[in-house]
């Protein structure tokens, strides 16, 4: 399904050759930001796959994401609830044997809870809800998610969130480290105290990534953040984040 | 009916920013007695008739598992109170 463009198409056409990948998008009860997640799956030209937290089903799909939102109201733990959901059995499974999974700020905390991403995160160390355009560097390029960025090269997308301070302890921080999993780094800015500057981990096998950052929110010109690593962009021109989603997609159908 | 106290507090080397703004706010009230302030949690779980044993693993069971995450809390307490102790110091 192409995408309607909302004021104008200011965004190149995605690759024609990318729409039979599949990607399942996770709701669970509080989640918000399913609806832009799978926009960015289609801007990036791939097929958005809505599924359910209460069905022990992925439908087939090649690849999911957990996106961002306050599951479960944030209730007990962010992430704690959620992690017990039916589908996450689909996920955890999937996970282990393959497949790409994404999880995006409340997605990224579920997937710890789960034990799928080591660590966890607790309250910004300055305890205010931050909203910025944040940029990062782009630490591991050979993930499923990050495939399409240089190593090193740094991005632009929006941040936001309560209990974005990532924390674990000083042998898994050296372990993520040393073994060249620290997927994100916070650049400029620490916006939440987390640990050794870190934005964004992935398992041993690279298929699962976590961030807190948005890369769905940076998918579109007119509607992304108003600046860009890779030069300078008009108003909202921002489009940093869509290389993720292109990354998957390509990985999916064998371009990368 | 009796029921069961599980509490958890957050580990002693995570950083934990409620207790250190509470602290903050004591200070600024003039009660300065306290050097430091760490905040957890404590959950009550309600049993139907009598605590067995079994009943106490699940509790121990659901504290580990689902009350706390044992990469940034602890369970400090897992204990059975009389219903007419809820509530007051124990």
């Amino acid at each position: 399904m192409s995408e309607t463009p909302l004021i104008g198409d200011f965004s190149p056409a995605p690759d024609a050759g990318l729409s039979g990948a599949r990607i399942g998008v996770i709701t669970f009860p509080g989640t918000l930001d399913d609806a832009d997640a799978a926009r960015a799956v289609r801007l990036a030209g791939g097929t958005a796959v809505s599924l359910w937290h209460g069905d022990h089903d992925l439908q087939g799909v090649d690849a999911v994401i957990l996106p961002g939102g306050f599951s479960y109201g944030d209730y007990l733990r962010a992430g704690a609830i959620s992690r017990f959901a039916p589908v996450m059995e689909q996920v955890v499974d999937g996970a282990k044997g393959g497949l790409p999974v994404l999880g995006i700020c409340n997605g990224f905390q579920v997937l710890t809870e789960a034990h799928l991403l080591p660590g966890s995160m607790i309250k910004n160390n300055h305890l205010h809800f931050v909203c910025r355009d944040q940029k990062l560097r782009v630490e591991n390029n050979s993930t499923a998610w990050t495939a399409e960025y240089a190593a090193g090269s740094e991005i632009v997308v929006p941040l936001k969130n309560q209990d974005g301070q990532y924390v674990a302890d000083e042998k898994t921080l050296d372990e993520l480290e040393g073994e060249g999993r620290v997927v994100f780094r916070y650049v400029d800015v620490n916006p939440n105290g987390s640990r050794r500057d870190i934005a964004g981990i992935t398992n041993a096998a690279g298929n699962v990534v976590g961030l807190m950052p948005h890369p769905e929110h940076a998918v579109e010109a007119g509607y992304g953040p108003d600046s860009s690593a890779f030069g300078p962009v008009g108003v909202r021109g921002g489009t940093d984040g869509l290389g993720m989603f292109t990354s998957v997609l390509k990985k999916i159908v064998g371009a990368n | 009916m009796p029921r069961i106290i599980v509490d958890v507090m957050p580990k002693p080397e995570i950083l934990d920013p409620q207790g250190k703004a509470i602290a903050g706010a004591l200070q600024r009230l003039g009660q300065t007695g306290f050097s430091a302030v760490r905040q957890g949690k404590r959950f009550e779980l309600t049993v139907d008739g009598e605590v067995t044993e079994e009943v106490l693993e699940q509790a121990r069971h659901a504290a580990v598992t689902l009350l706390s995450n044992p990469v940034i809390e602890d369970v400090t307490r897992v204990e059975v109170v009389k219903d007419a102790t809820i509530g007051v110091s124990e």
